[in-house]
């Protein structure tokens, strides 16, 4: 090992990034474009749900539910005369819902039974349905119990349950969503970023150059794991300081053991991005892979997004060999709910054996040769 | 800083019963046969052979990129497998692509290699200087190598490989796509080289280059031919050579005529007429009117006679130069006027401008091609030849200026032009994973052929070009020669009138190179026009036309020897095409320098 060969690398390395637009790209802009989607633009909330409102006989009570409605900032109630009416609301999809109050809503609330009430929803977005139903129904047994307090009549509810949501009380999807997403850019920069530079290394015919040099293949590999080490760290210190300070995400736990569990994870992108590179030797090729088996198993089977716990069982066991689950599961760990240390040890373990395992062959495919 | 010269008794390169195969699909494909080898210290060894002769290979394994398959490679007497890079002795290598980053500049490529070669700081700073006064590229230090022309890349190439001033260097194909004068100068480096010591071992596809050299290896197949001494391969030929000149026909004619009698192995046109190669104990089949003049062999010779009587050849190619040469009508004198027709104007291009933003790639051309003539496009690196070409063809739109093609106004009905122009472009524009009848297929579907017609045309171009056999092949598979058939092929099947070439030859060995040449020939016997753009000068004699450009302005135009006399001096009376290139073009350079 010589240092000097070793600065010359990195040091060309860096040059080549600064005037590479491509590079750039992908290791500022697209990592910014992603967290201004996910902070601002992306979100699983429902909020201001159209919503039509149809109320056959309207009396006060139906007016104080209405109310109610109009209140919440989770729906727009839209009034609308007749059934039909709102129906056609709903195929225009100028609503996504309809809440009907019979003629006989307040006649059977006078006489002290169960009113019931309609909620007809457009169940196309699956998720979003279920969302809006709960909160309509949320709502509803708010007004009852408003209702109960007012006439100081006993509420009949069998079972009450008092709901808290423990390390994101606001329930805000943002807030897992923006630490899950520094794992996606952290695996853009780590393995797409490196295999496309190592790849355009064979495909110009300096990696035959390089080989020809005194430079060991040692050599040549940390003058691509050092740049890109710093560049996904420099990566990662944007995505957190944005995280917290623009789009208000707490972080909870320590931000010296993010910084070194987000090594370790790195590590293991740069293993694969390497890996690749070392199979695929044009650009095009190298690409692809990457983006198939490390970019997208990181927004799709990392929990990044989708719940692991409620996807089929083989693919929840396909998940395990994604390092990108890991390492979710950690900074979701690290910025909602603190320092919880078993989740910590035992992810980080993970992600050091996958460094471990990915350099490592690397390390024993690569020769100093063309053959 | 002279390199310091090892013990005598080690050869600095020697290959020792060296096998290396590749894993091609299911099949193991050997490179190199058991071959044996050893260089002469100090020397300029050159390696020929045709394409797929093994001659990367080979380079390769010198510098130890890649590992025998059996056998050893011992350089300066030490094994090559033996050896980490870290002790291994001064070897330079110079890859085909010169191994260049091209977002980083002269200077910092320079910095980088010195780093990797472990040079430090002062050593470096000396022999970058050193390097950058040898190969004038001292002004361009903060150019980034990407912008730089294809000769000033070649340079800094050998630069980088020259830091740690080697004892061997090894260069492969380092003069390929370059334009004359940067190859003088590029050769004029390598010589100063040998005067130090240094041993070279190059690769190259040019006969004058080789009779440069020390010693030649010649390669075919993955094993040696021959070696020796230049003068080692030509002795043998004395005699048999000889330059033929006819009184009244074209050298064009003269030459296919003398391709096809007895006797003759190969038959090319140079500067002084038509070159003869005769086979041995043949008396010359002279004819009426004909002057042979007995001509001292060259090295061109020896490769023609060693390769035509070499059987293990592909028969496809010996079969495809005698066919091609088979359907050239019977020859007969009075073609010198009749077979083209001077009067009819094919191609006519006046005042024609092209600009890019501020710069101006073509500056006022004006030339005129006629029906039947192969007409030649010269120029360095950067002249404005391509850019010309694509005008010509209808892909770049003209800035000013009149076009006419086949009598159609290019800059308003150029789709019109197109359905009877051919265009065979540098890298041939075949699809590499569709085979062979799937690319005729897909061209002739492209040129609107149908039915009948259509499988007429298909079953010409398979029969003219010998492309049966190759059918299932992919194109990307196929070897260069096939593929450069292949191109022709499709660029043929709608019978145009015209036919643009665009670097056709670059990169393809010189059989292959002749081989097509025959069959240009026979296509512009046959009536069609040819425009060419080339790098080879000896390809410059068979135009009938020439326009030599450079710097966007057309410095010369007329038959090649027009353009010889032109570079005529007291020293030199009978200048090359090459020379005659380099004469013109720099006292051009100079004249814009003074002016500027």
């Amino acid at each position: 090992m010589n240092l000097r060969r070793l600065g010359g690398l990195v040091q060309k390395e860096f040059l080549q990034i600064r005037r590479d637009p491509s590079a750039i790209g992908i290791a500022f802009f697209l990592p910014l474009f992603l967290l201004f989607l996910f902070g601002y633009g992306v979100s699983l909330d429902a909020h201001r749900v159209p919503i039509a409102v149809v109320v056959d006989h309207p009396t006060p009570q139906t007016s104080a539910f209405v109310g109610e409605l109009n209140q919440s900032q989770y729906f727009q109630p839209l009034t609308l005369p007749t059934i039909h009416a709102a129906q056609q609301a709903v195929m225009n999809r100028q609503a996504d819902g309809i809440l009907w109050l019979r003629a006989d809503f307040s006649r059977q609330i006078l006489q002290g039974n169960t009113a019931s009430i309609g909620i007809l929803l457009n169940g196309v977005d699956a998720n979003n349905a279920r969302i809006v139903s709960g909160y309509l129904q949320g709502a509803w047994q708010n007004w009852l119990e408003q209702r109960a307090l007012g006439d100081a009549a006993p509420l009949i509810i069998p079972v009450n349950a008092k709901t808290r949501i423990w390390f994101n009380p606001a329930v805000r999807s943002r807030y897992y969503l923006v630490p899950g997403l520094i794992a996606v850019i952290m695996t853009l920069i780590g393995a797409l970023l490196t295999a496309l530079v190592v790849a355009r290394e064979w495909e110009r015919g300096t990696m035959e150059a390089l080989m020809a040099s005194p430079v060991t293949m040692l050599e040549i590999l940390l003058g691509k794991l050092i740049p890109y080490f710093l560049m996904g760290f420099g990566g990662l210190l944007l995505s957190v300081a944005l995280a917290v300070w623009v789009f208000g995400v707490p972080l909870v736990g320590s931000l010296w053991l993010l910084l070194f569990c987000s090594s370790l994870f790195l590590l293991v992108a740069l293993g694969m991005g390497l890996l690749i590179s070392s199979v695929a030797r044009n650009q095009f090729v190298a690409g692809q892979i990457a983006i198939i088996v490390t970019f997208l198993p990181a927004f799709i089977l990392s929990g990044f997004i989708f719940d692991i716990q409620s996807m089929p069982a083989p693919i929840r066991l396909l998940t395990h060999i994604v390092a990108a689950r890991y390492y979710v599961s950690i900074l979701q760990t690290l910025f909602l709910a603190g320092n919880i240390w078993p989740i910590i040890l035992w992810n980080s373990l993970a992600l050091f054996l996958m460094a471990l395992l990915f350099l490592g062959i690397t390390l024993k495919r690569s020769h100093k040769r063309l053959d | 800083m002279p390199a310091q010269n090892p013990p005598v008794t080690d050869p600095p390169l020697r290959f020792l019963g060296v096998h290396k195969d590749f894993q091609r699909g299911k099949d193991r494909v050997a490179a190199l046969n058991g071959l044996d080898l050893e260089l002469a210290a100090g020397k300029i060894t050159g390696l020929l052979g045709p394409d797929g002769a093994g001659k990367t290979t080979l380079l390769r394994l010198a510098a130890g990129l890649l590992r025998p398959s059996s056998g050893q490679v011992l350089i300066f007497g030490q094994d090559i497998t033996q050896q980490s890079g870290e002790h291994a002795p001064a070897i330079g290598y110079m890859p085909q692509r010169f191994g260049l980053y091209e977002d980083l500049s002269v200077q910092e490529n320079l910095d980088l290699y010195s780093k990797l070669q472990g040079l430090d700081p002062s050593q470096a700073q000396q022999r970058q200087r050193e390097l950058l006064q040898l190969t004038a590229l001292g002004p361009f230090g903060s150019r980034r190598a990407g912008a730089l022309s294809g000769g000033m890349k070649q340079k800094l190439g050998l630069a980088c490989a020259l830091l740690r001033t080697p004892q061997l260097l090894l260069l492969d194909e380092p003069t390929v796509g370059v334009d004359p004068i940067a190859r003088r100068e590029l050769w004029n480096i390598i010589l100063g080289l040998r005067q130090e010591g240094t041993t070279v071992l190059l690769s190259t596809a040019y006969f004058d280059e080789a009779e440069r050299c020390d010693a030649i290896v010649l390669l075919h197949q993955g094993n040696i031919l021959q070696q020796g001494r230049p003068d080692h391969f030509t002795t043998p030929l004395q005699g048999r050579t000889f330059q033929v000149q006819h009184p009244s026909l074209r050298r064009r004619f003269l030459q296919e005529s003398l391709q096809q009698r007895p006797g003759v192995l190969d038959a090319r046109i140079i500067a002084g007429g038509v070159r003869v190669l005769l086979a041995k104990d043949v008396q010359p089949p002279k004819e009426q009117e004909e002057i042979w003049i007995t001509a001292p062999p060259a090295f061109a010779d020896a490769f023609m006679d060693l390769f035509a009587s070499v059987p293990a050849s592909p028969p496809a190619e010996i079969a495809a130069s005698a066919d091609a040469a088979d359907q050239i009508p019977v020859n007969t004198p009075s073609r010198n006027t009749a077979g083209t027709d001077e009067t009819e104007i094919v191609i006519q291009v006046q005042d024609l401008c092209k600009r890019f933003g501020n710069f101006t790639a073509v500056q006022n051309s004006s030339f005129a091609i006629h029906k039947g003539e192969i007409f030649g496009l010269l120029g360095g690196n950067g002249a404005g030849k391509t850019t010309t070409f694509r005008m010509l063809c209808g892909l770049l739109p003209p800035s000013a200026g009149s076009l006419l093609v086949a009598g159609v106004d290019m800059r308003k009905a150029s789709s019109q032009a197109r359905a009877r122009i051919g265009y065979v472009a540098q890298k041939f524009a075949l699809y590499g994973n569709l085979s062979v009848d799937q690319n005729l297929r897909f061209f002739a579907a492209a040129y609107g052929l149908q039915g009948k017609l259509r499988e007429q045309r298909l079953g010409k171009a398979r029969q003219d070009f010998q492309l049966h056999e190759y059918g299932s092949v992919n194109a990307d598979d196929l070897p260069l020669g096939v593929k450069q058939r292949l191109a022709l092929a499709c660029a043929l099947l709608h019978n145009p009138d015209i036919l643009f070439l665009d670097e056709a030859t670059s990169g393809v060995d010189p059989l292959t190179r002749r081989e097509f040449w025959q069959r240009i020939n026979s296509l512009a016997a046959q009536g069609v026009t040819v425009l060419v753009t080339t790098h080879f000068m000896d390809e410059a004699e068979y135009c009938d036309q020439l326009v030599l450009m450079s710097l966007g302005a057309i410095l010369a135009q007329g038959s090649p020897s027009d353009l010889r006399q032109l570079a005529k001096t007291p020293e030199n009376l009978e200048p090359s095409m090459e020379e005659a290139f380099i004469h013109l073009i720099d006292a051009h350079e100079r004249q814009i320098r003074r002016a500027s």
